[in-house]
């Protein structure tokens, strides 16, 4: 099949790039810009293959580069103390930052996004939003234990919600209950400023002990890369296509599912696969395949190394015969993984693939050379310093202000307003009022949701929706267990990107403490509109900056996480919305507190000073529009 | 290996002497979710839970089988339709046939398969309403007498987690009238029908009552902390289900309840 296959494609050596410099190339329509084009240009001192040019445009995309995002995110690296240091056994860079929880154990967690996708499919892309952050959880080496979802919708009215919406919560209990991870909580808001650009989240938490840790490097010389998994298709590559001149196969399918398709059955195997190889320390180094693929997977697992990697492109196992070279190196099929394994240890690697019948091809091996060199039947096709690919893509300082808006919206608070106005006074009036708060979509029961999610499986969920953290249990014989809360407020974030971050953080750092946890680290994703519009750039900017300090006033480290931009409908973004995740450490679960009142006659404390908050989060025309119930809980 | 733990080695439980001899297989598909939650419920009740693997020709030395819940091969065909071809499932048909009557627990996934196997009449589709349902489910036990079920009393109501969107039992009348004549009708559901299941059926037996199934999950309401009542704050119980795996040992080991 291979050698009818390869007649099809065009394919674009090294050697024949050297010779054609001038060969247009699509990097435009690959979404490069015209500084990027030439920074790979020069970086390699020729013109890039086609192969080349499709690993360094996912590489160097917003999502995979973090261009935009990386100067400032940086804070959360430098505003550390060494106390916060602690108890971090792997942080920032690596899959999923690793917590030690003592006794031996550690737990890894992690939040991402898949907003875009969700909107176009809500189905797959909520469902391969679980399946990408739990295989960055099984790459750190740990049994995943939990999920949770952070959910934003449009208008509960609108017609398209209801699409959205069913869409992304089947698609996130058929993906994760088919897992047997339990969902133990989340967040689920409604606004119109979600209504064409929603915002699924979802987290995982996994749990390891200290010695079982892995990390996505090839390191040794002669050392096997190996591909296992499902096979790679189509899916995902809609970018792809653009580099036609790759194939002479004009019969083959035009259109691509821009939105990956999940196969949740496939990626229980492959956690329960993974975990036996770990126990057997079968392999070196591993590295899942989401976002940029093979393409992401062989640059990172090179670069992390500490020499190169030879790959054979052709030995890859198919989905679609008819993929180019580029489309191969692009493709984002799911639950797959690559490892890198020891020659005395290939035997027993493949008797543990036979065993749960995954299948897996040997794609090459690790080298000295510092380069990652790619080829088809032998033709080289990349020829990269593979840092240059993952780790040394643009670095943007894009300009950010204050919005002239900023002022007014802050003005424009609740004393003196409508809604002040027509505040209730009656015990009436009152009364009338709390209903309406209980009963609008924000505040009522979350349950027609959660109830569809399984929250037993696995027998060590403590705690699940809707008390306001997750706790599961991760050492039986002790008790020791892991507490998860998360939140955000985009409409605080909105008013204040500083506080409304840092309100989002504390939110969620006292849904942990409340369950009886102590905090111990925090993981955000955070979603925004285009870093290209200064206003949106400042917003970011501004929760970052607040994230970080207040990180370090609570002394509590940020272990990970993962930026979302673009968020917006045309020129409108949505409200910058930081979802923050923080976990915490309990003893023992057995000691941990519900959110409910379970037994008559217990006296009832408020603790804390309520006042009528007149500054920044007062409840005026944005916080509450004119009409609507104030729907997303107090600071 | 004999259990099943989370990460590394299995945790020492304290067996109860008179129990721990008694061992009690736990199934394991691809797909399979529940295997360690089966594990720990038969640990808990006393017992020694051993690993059986879908691919193994021999059942070795068990005394009963727990076939747990999940999506074996990913039930993208039909529930339980791939895994009732298992190597292992034949024997397990042939054990709970054979004149010792195998003790067979089918919870979830494993009630289809059972179904699927024709150890149980019947079958499993998607629930009424469409979607997956997690909820604490208010069971009555309609059959004290069979090897799962000793430990109840007739009439007694039970609350365990239930969490499928294959649920709904369907048979012909015919079917259900002898179902109902038998004695075969175990468990039925109380006060809600949470799949549209006919006659509010929740679980069944055999003719002989070694062999059993239901839908909602036993090996979920086994220990104290982890539970409906401590998950959910509804009262009652966090182990209404630990019930089923003593009455099975306490037959094993032929005790007195």
């Amino acid at each position: 099949m291979t050698t009818e296959t390869t007649k099809k494609f065009n394919i674009d050596t090294v050697e024949n790039a050297a010779k054609t410099p001038d060969t247009e190339l699509p990097w435009a329509e690959l979404g490069l810009k015209q500084n990027e084009f030439d920074e790979i240009v020069k970086v390699l001192g020729r013109r890039p293959t086609g192969a080349e040019l499709a690993m360094y445009s996912v590489m160097w995309s917003e999502h995979c580069s973090y261009k935009s995002s990386k100067n400032h995110l940086r804070q959360f690296g430098q505003k550390v103390t060494e106390e916060m240091k602690k108890d971090m056994l792997v942080g920032i860079g690596e899959n999923a930052g690793v917590t030690n929880l003592g006794d031996g154990w550690a737990v890894t967690f992690k939040i991402e996004s898949h907003n875009s996708p969700s909107f176009v499919e809500p189905y797959q892309g909520a469902a391969t939003g679980i399946g990408g952050i739990v295989r960055d959880i099984i790459s750190m080496g740990a049994r995943p234990v939990a999920v949770m979802d952070p959910l934003r919708f449009g208008a509960i009215d609108h017609p398209d919600t209801a699409r959205v919406m069913h869409g992304a919560v089947a698609g996130i209990g058929g993906y994760g209950n088919s897992l047997g991870l339990p969902n133990i909580g989340g967040e689920m808001v409604f606004d119109s400023v979600y209504q064409g650009n929603p915002l699924v989240n979802a987290l995982a938490v996994g749990v390891m002990r200290h010695e079982d840790i892995r990390l996505a490097n090839a390191s040794g010389k002669g050392n096997k890369v190996v591909l296992f998994g499902a096979r790679t298709g189509g899916d995902g590559i809609g970018g792809a296509s653009v580099l036609a001149s790759e194939s002479f196969d004009d019969t083959k399918p035009s259109k691509r599912p821009a939105v990956q398709v999940g196969d949740p059955f496939a990626e229980k195997v492959l956690i329960e696969c993974c975990l036996e190889l770990f126990k057997g320390s079968l392999v070196e180094g591993i590295q899942d395949l989401g976002a940029a693929g093979i393409s992401c997977a062989t640059s990172e697992l090179a670069s992390n190394g500490d020499g190169g990697m030879q790959v054979e492109l052709t030995s890859v196992l198919l989905r679609d015969p008819t993929l180019t070279p580029g489309e191969i190196l692009m493709s984002e099929s799911q639950e797959r993984m690559m490892a890198v394994v020891t020659p005395e240890n290939v035997e027993a690697f493949e008797a543990v693939m036979e065993k749960w019948a995954v299948e897996y091809s040997w794609l090459g091996e690790v080298t000295d050379t510092g380069r990652l060199i790619i080829t088809w039947e032998g033709d080289v096709i990349v020829d990269v310093d593979p840092r240059t690919v993952a780790h040394d893509g643009p670095v943007y300082d894009r300009p950010f202000a204050r919005p002239e808006w900023q002022d007014s919206v802050q003005a424009d608070t609740f004393t003196g307003s409508v809604q002040d106005a027509a505040r209730p006074a009656a015990s009436a009036e009152l009364a009338a009022a709390v209903t309406e708060l209980v009963a609008s979509p924000n505040m009522c029961s979350k349950s027609w949701i959660t109830n569809q999610y399984d929250r037993y499986v696995g027998g060590n969920t403590s705690m699940a929706f809707p008390d306001d953290a997750g706790v599961v249990r991760v050492d039986e014989e002790t008790g020791l267990g892991v507490a998860l809360a998360t939140d955000a407020n985009g409409r605080y974030t909105y008013l204040d990107p500083y506080h409304g971050a840092q309100l989002a953080l504390a939110e969620a750092y006292r849904n942990v403490a409340t369950a009886g946890a102590i905090p111990m680290a925090v993981s955000d994703c955070l979603n925004f509109g285009s870093p290209e519009d200064p206003d949106v750039m400042w917003q970011l900017a501004e929760a970052i900056r607040g994230l970080s300090d207040a990180c370090m006033v609570l002394g509590i480290p940020v272990t990970g996480g993962n930026v979302s931009l673009y968020n917006q409908t045309g020129t409108t973004p949505i409200h910058p919305s930081p979802v923050v995740a923080v976990l915490g450490k309990l003893d023992d679960v057995a000691r941990r507190t519900p959110s409910g009142w379970r037994e008559d006659g217990q006296a009832i404390y408020l603790l804390g000073t309520t006042d009528a908050e007149p500054g920044r989060f007062g409840m005026g025309q944005h916080a509450r529009p004119p009409g609507r119930a104030a729907t997303e809980g107090g600071p | 290996m004999t259990e099943l733990p989370l990460i590394g080695e299995a945790i020492a439980v304290a067996a109860e002497p008179r129990l721990a001899g008694a061992r009690i297989g736990v199934v394991t598909f691809p797909g399979t979710l529940d295997d360690r939650d089966a594990a720990r419920a038969v640990r808990l009740a006393g017992a020694t839970a051993v690993e059986l693997w879908h691919g193994d020709t021999e059942l070795g030395d068990v005394d009963a089988v727990v076939i747990p819940g999940g999506f074996s091969y990913g039930d993208y065909l039909r529930a339980g339709a791939i895994a009732r071809f298992a190597p292992l499932m034949s024997k397990i048909i042939d054990a709970a046939n054979s004149n010792a009557k195998l003790p067979v627990l089918g919870i979830c996934n494993g009630f289809q398969i059972l179904t699927e196997s024709h150890l149980l009449p019947g079958s499993m589709i998607k629930n009424d309403h469409l979607k997956f349902l997690c909820r604490d489910q208010v069971l009555r036990v309609e059959n004290s007498n069979t090897a799962w079920t000793l430990d109840y009393e007739a009439g007694q109501e039970i609350t365990i987690p239930l969490k499928n969107q294959d649920g709904q039992y369907i048979a012909d009348e015919k079917t259900l009238d002898a179902l109902e004549a038998e004695g075969r009708v175990v468990f039925r559901y109380v006060g809600f029908n949470p799949n549209g299941s006919r006659r509010d059926i929740a679980g069944i037996s055999n003719v002989a009552g070694n062999v059993v199934g239901l839908m909602p999950h036993p090996e979920h309401a086994v220990e104290p902390g982890f539970g409906p009542e401590s998950l959910d704050g509804i009262g009652g119980s966090d182990t209404d289900g630990l019930g089923f795996f003593t009455s099975v040992l306490n037959k094993i080991v032929g005790g007195d309840k």
